[in-house]
């Protein structure tokens, strides 16, 4: 489904992907792990193009998009992707309805008459009812994360990227998000890139594991091989232990 | 020093590029799409209920200034206040008025839409409008564009109005000058040509107001503080833009006769 050869992405001196080769496939979790700032979000901000890589390719269902300038072939390519913000990335401006609602003007063909339905439906599948005339600025910071969420499963995408679902959110609450994660897989194939800290969660969600250490892949694995990986890297990473080949400073 | 010099002239004109890039996407998207016609009517009302008492009020008080300080010098000169209505008309209509509504605009307007795209910037909503369908410049520069363009010369005109009424109560009141001598002076001497010539300023104002905002919004970055700096450095852009374009805006248009 996505295929991301040799990618390469600097931010003036800084190399942050410095080579990351990765397959995703269709309908499959991959679960991007590693420490902060080693190019976890570049990476996909790159694969939806909110960001152009220095060099390498990214093809998606065969098409090369690494390059695509034109505008309206971007607005098409992003069609197919939902994109969850780290920080929710809501429209202050808006109410949560109009915020939930907002990508279907735009990216779908549903009619007017159908955004509330639609913005009560999705609203409920991360746990939240009336609130639907709320601001932003009046919800908590998990509440804004599920609303976000909301927003972007009610244009029915066929492949999610996550930035961090379920950080700032309660233990119960992060497990409702994964079984919807896996939920969405299951019943509407979706395709799902996750990017997370939560060891726990990305081994009960994933189908596939993939950690990022200097700019590269270190190790791409099925969850089960990466529990039993003897990669030093990922072992340390895992265990969230402070001795090892990894150094934070 | 030169390297100092070089690198600011670089620098302006690196921005004056991508400020022109803005530029040709809202033309671009202006074919392309269909308007946000809700957006640009909502900016629109934001941008002439903001500003219409700052505009009105220091229009006022400089027509009021313009009287009296041409009162006092006519009778000086000439033992009468002549002309009062004249110099005040022509004064705010063809120069006072868009200037100083211009500047209003920019200081108020312009500065929240900075911080408001600036804001959006770094909290990632630009991004999301991307990933959403739609095109920031599609969604929040062109009616934007639009709604200053809309709102500058309505403003500029109650400008106009309401400086010419501050002359008006100065030199009835004041000066003991009549109202229909006042009236007369006005409306002899001030043609269409004056009118238009104010016009095509405030015009051209608020386009290059608008551009300005939505482009160093647009290019904010480093969290709160950089929504600060862009919001400063998209004030006084503006307002020195603005002098700078009224000078060569009065020499263009007298020299075609506006």
């Amino acid at each position: 489904m996505i295929e991301i050869k040799n990618l390469k992405k600097s931010f003036g001196p800084k190399n942050v992907l410095n080579g990351v080769n990765l397959s995703v496939k269709e309908g499959e979790v991959t679960t991007v792990i590693g420490s902060s700032g080693t190019g976890k979000s570049t990476l996909i901000k790159c694969i939806i193009r909110l960001l152009e890589p220095d060099a390498g390719q990214i093809i998606v269902k065969g098409k090369d998009i690494t390059h695509i300038k034109d505008e309206l072939e971007l607005a098409n390519l992003r069609r197919n992707f939902g994109y969850l913000f780290q920080e929710g990335a809501l429209f202050d401006s808006l109410t949560v309805g109009e915020n939930v609602t907002f990508g279907l003007k735009y990216l779908t063909k549903t009619p007017p008459s159908q955004y509330a339905k639609i913005a009560r439906e999705k609203l409920a599948l991360v746990g939240l009812k009336g609130i639907e005339n709320l601001k932003p600025s009046e919800l908590s910071g998990g509440m804004k994360k599920r609303v976000s969420l909301a927003r972007v499963l009610a244009t029915e995408p066929k492949v999610i990227l996550y930035d961090e679902p379920t950080s700032g959110l309660d233990p119960i609450m992060s497990q409702i998000i994964n079984e919807l994660i896996l939920d969405l897989k299951k019943k509407l194939g979706v395709t799902s890139i996750v990017i997370t800290h939560d060891m726990r969660s990305a081994f009960e969600i994933s189908d596939t594991l993939v950690m990022l250490y200097g700019g590269k892949v270190e190790l791409a694995a099925k969850a089960a091989d990466f529990k039993n990986t003897q990669n030093p890297y990922v072992k340390q990473f895992i265990e969230g232990s402070s001795i090892g080949p990894i150094r934070p400073f | 020093m030169f390297k100092t010099l070089g690198k600011l002239i670089l620098d302006f004109l690196n921005q004056l590029g991508q400020a022109s890039e803005m530029v040709a996407s809202c033309i671009f998207w202006l074919m392309r799409a269909p308007l946000e016609f809700k957006q640009t009517v909502l900016q629109t009302t934001r941008i002439g209920v903001d500003s219409f008492a700052v505009a009105t009020m220091t229009s006022l008080f400089t027509g009021m200034v313009l009287a009296l300080q041409a009162g006092t010098t006519m009778r000086n000169i000439l033992s009468e206040p002549l002309y009062i209505g004249t110099i005040v008309g022509f004064s705010l209509v063809r120069e006072l008025g868009p200037v100083l509504t211009a500047f209003v605009v920019a200081g108020r307007a312009g500065a929240a839409i900075t911080a408001e795209i600036g804001t959006m910037k770094v909290t990632e909503q630009i991004d999301a409008l991307h990933t959403l369908g739609t095109n920031p410049i599609r969604y929040l520069v062109i009616p934007r564009i639009i709604a200053f363009m809309i709102a500058i010369p309505v403003l500029t005109l109650c400008a106009n109005f309401s400086g010419m009424f501050g002359g008006y109560l100065v030199s009835t009141q004041s000066l003991a000058v009549s109202s229909w001598v006042y009236y007369e002076d006005i409306t002899t001497f001030l043609g269409v040509d004056d009118v238009m010539h104010g016009f095509i300023k405030s015009f051209c104002f608020a386009f290059m107001i608008a551009v300005v905002c939505c482009y160093k919004g647009l290019n904010t970055y480093g969290g709160a503080e950089g929504v600060g700096r862009a919001t400063t450095k998209a004030v006084v852009a503006s307002m020195v833009l603005i002098l700078v374009m009224d000078y060569f805006l009065t020499a263009i248009l007298q020299s075609i006769g506006i």
